[in-house]
């Protein structure tokens, strides 16, 4: 599993809500898929309460990163194995 | 041996910008501790670090963890906990309390404090008990909140 710094995110949104985070991947991301909140992705957890989403363009994965000073981010990084991992829940 | 010589309780530290959350979290420590309850904190470096500095010799912390290191072992099945106190003054704070209610058998409670503490309580959708004051320096209105609670913590599975 990387590093989701490594990645070097592109932030989409930044310092929201996890609620906020939330409906910018519903609306504005044709694929999306619902995950349980601690769903680890990468080396970070989806943090915040159900429903969450992660959504899924080209090869990239858009997601709600979580930080406890600084709020919910919105980043935008390739998928790698991580999409196959995630169409492939039920 | 009594009921409580087994149970254990995760304090989950938010962002420490708010001077309470460490008197708190300190006192609650204590108070778990004298019930015989473990207690295990978990939160950022800084929240940590505030802890340890306030606490040299030892006489509170027990055993002290990442916030990702414990959801990583709950999720995983590895560990988890009878209690889980979360403190919260902002919004991360209400997703991690949401986070545990969902991924823990614990019974969880939620701390919340700060300049938004009512509208923050507003925001709890998910089964936990609200411990809520408007304390941002003066950490008397959420002790003695708290102080109710406590009561419940030990007497309720």
């Amino acid at each position: 599993m990387g590093c989701l710094e490594a990645l070097k995110p592109e932030i989409l949104l930044s310092q929201t809500t996890f609620k906020e985070a939330r409906e910018y991947i519903r609306k504005n991301i044709r694929e999306y898929h619902e995950v349980e909140p601690g769903y680890r992705i990468f080396d970070v957890h989806i943090i915040g309460v159900p429903p969450l989403y992660i959504g899924i363009e080209g090869g990239d994965l858009i997601f709600p990163y979580t930080k406890p000073c600084h709020g919910t981010f919105v980043v935008k990084v390739p998928g790698g194995e991580e999409i196959a991992r995630l169409r492939a829940r039920k | 041996m009594t009921e409580n010589d087994s149970r254990d309780a995760l304090i989950l530290l938010g962002c420490p910008q708010v001077p309470v959350q460490t008197s708190m979290a300190l006192y609650l420590v204590h108070n778990l501790a004298q019930r015989g309850i473990r207690p295990v904190i978990a939160g950022t470096p800084a929240a940590r670090k505030l802890m340890e500095v306030a606490d040299p010799g030892r006489h509170y912390l027990e055993e002290m963890t990442d916030i990702d290191a414990a959801i990583d072992e709950i999720t995983e099945k590895r560990r988890d906990f009878d209690l889980c106190f979360v403190f919260i003054h902002n919004d991360s704070g209400v997703a991690y309390a949401g986070t545990m209610a969902y991924i823990s058998e614990a019974r969880v409670y939620a701390l919340i404090f700060g300049e938004h503490a009512e509208d923050l309580a507003g925001e709890i959708e998910f089964p936990c008990e609200v411990v809520a004051a408007k304390a941002t320096h003066n950490p008397m209105p959420l002790k003695r909140r708290l102080d109710e609670v406590m009561q419940w913590a030990v007497l309720r599975r």
